[in-house]
């Protein structure tokens, strides 16, 4: 059976499983029409035009994953920032892990969305926020229609959550192929603060194909920094979908640390709801073998007097792809915006591809937008210096490669995270060199 | 005095471009040889060509360093025998700092030659001594190599990069352009405090002005490709009242 059929009979199963006389359900009901109208996208969308989804939806997927057993924190604390004090929510088969998690409703909500979703108390914020700024895409509707399970987290006005907050999801090989679709809903008030670092790992080489969403609503003069950690193993693929919803004077930062899985695709959407917004969108992107990576992003400024920075860097080995498709809306209304977007690329094999495409579409008259894409090699005459000073050809690139990508970790504000960067850096370069001094 | 370096009849091309047409020349330990030359005639060539850079081709000839045929060592195989190379322009890599690049220099060299990577207490200190001998600020240390850096701090650096590795041959590429009087009296002061009996440079400069600093035992004249004067330090004195003219007619005759 072909995987769209399989989910669309799924959903009935799982309609046995839930509430189904709820806000929510009503909202799943139409999402799963719209994954049925639009199906999976392919190769003629616009959007996936660089992007073949055909592979991974040929694997057998179970939609619903047998209870795993628990995991044991040795085994898996390399996968945490374990050396910082956090709050942990972690999933393992898409399920919740009391025992790797650390939750907390104390003065603020860092808790599951099954809660959330269920729990009378939630009502209200439920009705307010959920699905509210996620689009019907086909994959983000296919996710809404099955969500039932991820991080809720809702940090109430003048807050400063003190710890960073870890969502992990680990995936065990209990099913020979797995898929998962959690759903995150994150909410930050007036004047709060808030720091996370997502992480999806599989344990397993069965295939795991997760479709997240996130939805994040920062409100005025909120400020969320986001993290997320990609360095799956290669039978697993991640389709992540992020909506970010902006107020007055709230800074938001996205930093996507892309360092492999089979097929990765980071749809990351920014809209901006008020005045004296920044949106900072930070990726570094080291891939080889067969790998694919696929930063799509989205900026919508709709009102006046916000600013906008992409970075996003890329190296590519072997025969792997990469694609960025940068779009930045500028509404007519939003005049003195400052947008700011660059995407640069180092290819390391003849082999490897990029498609870069920068989308600008402009509508108001006073503002300053600017974009530039490059692709290139290694400097000859810089590895030449380097290697007179004794430095070896291998490592004499990983330090360049290193250079070239490291001023997109000078904005990581958490610095036990930015190690941990830096050496899964020297391990994606295959060296043993400390590039944190 | 044992042979530091011995190059006999080295032809070496560019994109099929001959630059040099059989250079020989031998230093030994301890001493410090002036290669001068007008524009052109191959001075930064034969340096490249010593340290490994392989866009150059040697047609013919060899390089011995020490007694060993080095020709088909890569430029980090040179550098661990003890070849050191100061640019005549430094790269800019941003992103790496002084500190960062020199440490992982060194420790290279030394993985290279079998040994434990240094201390960092070891690094530390050895960074401190060496920068103070070459008048350089702590901050410089962890700006990116090169980035910004003006002509003088430039070689400067590239003669605190010397200091830190000790090499037993070190090629001076016109380390004396673009520096004022004083960058110059401490970038040769630095050079003249390293030298010893073990260890041997090779001064490549277009003027004299540098070598009343750094006294070469002997001088020689690259033309077209061929050393076709050698002498003591006195002929640099002569190359700098009259010019290279004369050295072009009688090679020309």
């Amino acid at each position: 059976m072909e995987l769209k059929e399989k989910l669309l009979s799924s959903f009935l199963a799982f309609e046995n499983q839930v509430n189904v006389d709820s806000y929510v359900h009503d909202v799943r009901s139409e999402a799963i029409k719209t994954f049925e109208d639009k199906g999976f996208p392919n190769k003629k969308d616009e959007a996936w035009k660089y992007t073949s989804l055909n592979k991974v939806l040929k694997e057998d997927y179970s939609v619903f994953a047998k209870d795993a057993e628990a995991l044991d924190y040795k085994d898996v604390k390399q996968y945490f920032i374990h050396d910082i004090d956090s709050y942990k929510i972690v999933f393992i088969d898409g399920k919740y892990s009391s025992h790797l998690s650390e939750t907390t409703h104390d003065g603020m909500d860092v808790c599951l969305m099954s809660a959330a979703l269920t729990k009378p108390k939630y009502h209200v914020v439920i009705k307010n926020y959920f699905n509210k700024v996620a689009k019907d895409e086909s994959l983000s509707a296919l996710n809404t229609a099955f969500s039932r399970e991820g991080a809720f987290i809702h940090i109430p006005k003048n807050k400063l959550a003190e710890k960073p907050i870890q969502i992990i999801h680990f995936s065990t090989g209990n099913e020979s192929a797995l898929m998962l679709q959690p759903r995150n809903l994150i909410i930050v008030d007036e004047n709060s603060h808030v720091q996370i670092i997502e992480r999806h790992q599989s344990l397993t080489d069965n295939a795991i194909l997760t479709n997240s969403v996130t939805e994040i609503f920062a409100n005025k003069r909120a400020i969320v920094d986001y993290y997320k950690v990609q360095n799956d193993k290669q039978t697993s693929s991640l389709i992540d979908n992020t909506y970010i919803n902006q107020k007055d004077q709230s800074h938001v930062s996205v930093h996507t640390f892309a360092f492999g899985g089979k097929l990765t695709r980071n749809n990351l959407n920014f809209y901006q709801n008020g005045e004296r917004i920044d949106s900072t969108m930070k990726g570094i992107t080291i891939i080889g073998d067969k790998q694919h990576v696929d930063h799509n992003t989205l900026v919508h400024h709709i009102e006046p007097n916000c600013e906008s920075h992409q970075d996003y860097k890329g190296i590519f080995g072997d025969s792997s792809t990469g694609v960025f498709n940068g779009k930045v809306v500028v509404e007519k209304e939003a005049q003195k915006t400052n947008a700011f977007q660059a995407n640069n690329n180092i290819l390391i094999s003849d082999k490897a591809t990029i498609n870069t495409k920068p989308q600008l579409e402009i509508f108001a008259d006073d503002v300053k937008c600017s974009h530039g894409c490059t692709i290139g090699q290694l400097d000859e005459s810089a590895m030449f210096y380097l290697r007179s000073r004794g430095i070896p050809e291998k490592e004499a690139k990983a330090l360049l490669m290193y250079a070239f990508a490291n001023n997109v970790l000078e904005s990581v504000k958490i610095p036990e995270l930015k190690k941990r960067i830096n050496k899964l850096i020297a391990n994606k370069l295959g060296v043993n060199i400390g590039f944190d001094l | 005095m044992s042979s530091m370096l011995k190059i006999q009849d080295l032809h070496a091309s560019v994109e099929d471009k001959t630059i040099l047409k059989g250079i020989n020349l031998e230093v030994k330990a301890g001493e410090v040889h002036a290669i001068m030359g007008p524009n052109g005639s191959g001075k930064s060539t034969l340096a490249s060509v010593i340290a490994g850079k392989e866009d150059y081709e040697v047609e013919k000839g060899e390089i011995v360093l020490e007694g060993e045929n080095i020709d088909e060592l890569a430029a980090e195989e040179r550098a661990h025998k003890g070849i050191f190379l100061s640019f005549q322009y430094p790269v800019e890599i941003p992103g790496v700092t002084v500190t960062n690049f020199m440490k992982t220099a060194i420790n290279e060299t030394r993985k290279a030659q079998g040994q434990e990577e240094m201390p960092a207490n070891q690094m530390l200190k050895l960074i401190r001594e060496k920068s103070e001998l070459l008048e350089i600020d702590r901050r410089f240390l962890s700006r990116s190599l090169n980035e910004g850096f003006s002509g003088g701090e430039k070689k400067r650096n590239e003669i605190f990069q010397m200091a830190m590795l000790e090499p037993k041959l070190a090629i001076l590429d016109e380390t004396d352009s673009g520096l004022d009087i004083d960058a110059l009296r401490i970038v040769a002061n630095g050079v003249n405090k390293l030298k010893n009996k073990d260890n041997a440079t090779i001064v490549i400069t277009h003027y004299q002005r540098l070598l009343d600093y750094i006294v070469p035992d002997y001088v020689h004249v690259l033309y077209n490709g061929r050393i076709v004067k050698s002498g003591g330090k006195e002929l640099a004195h002569e190359l700098e009242e009259k010019g290279y003219d004369w050295i072009k007619e009688e090679v020309n005759a």
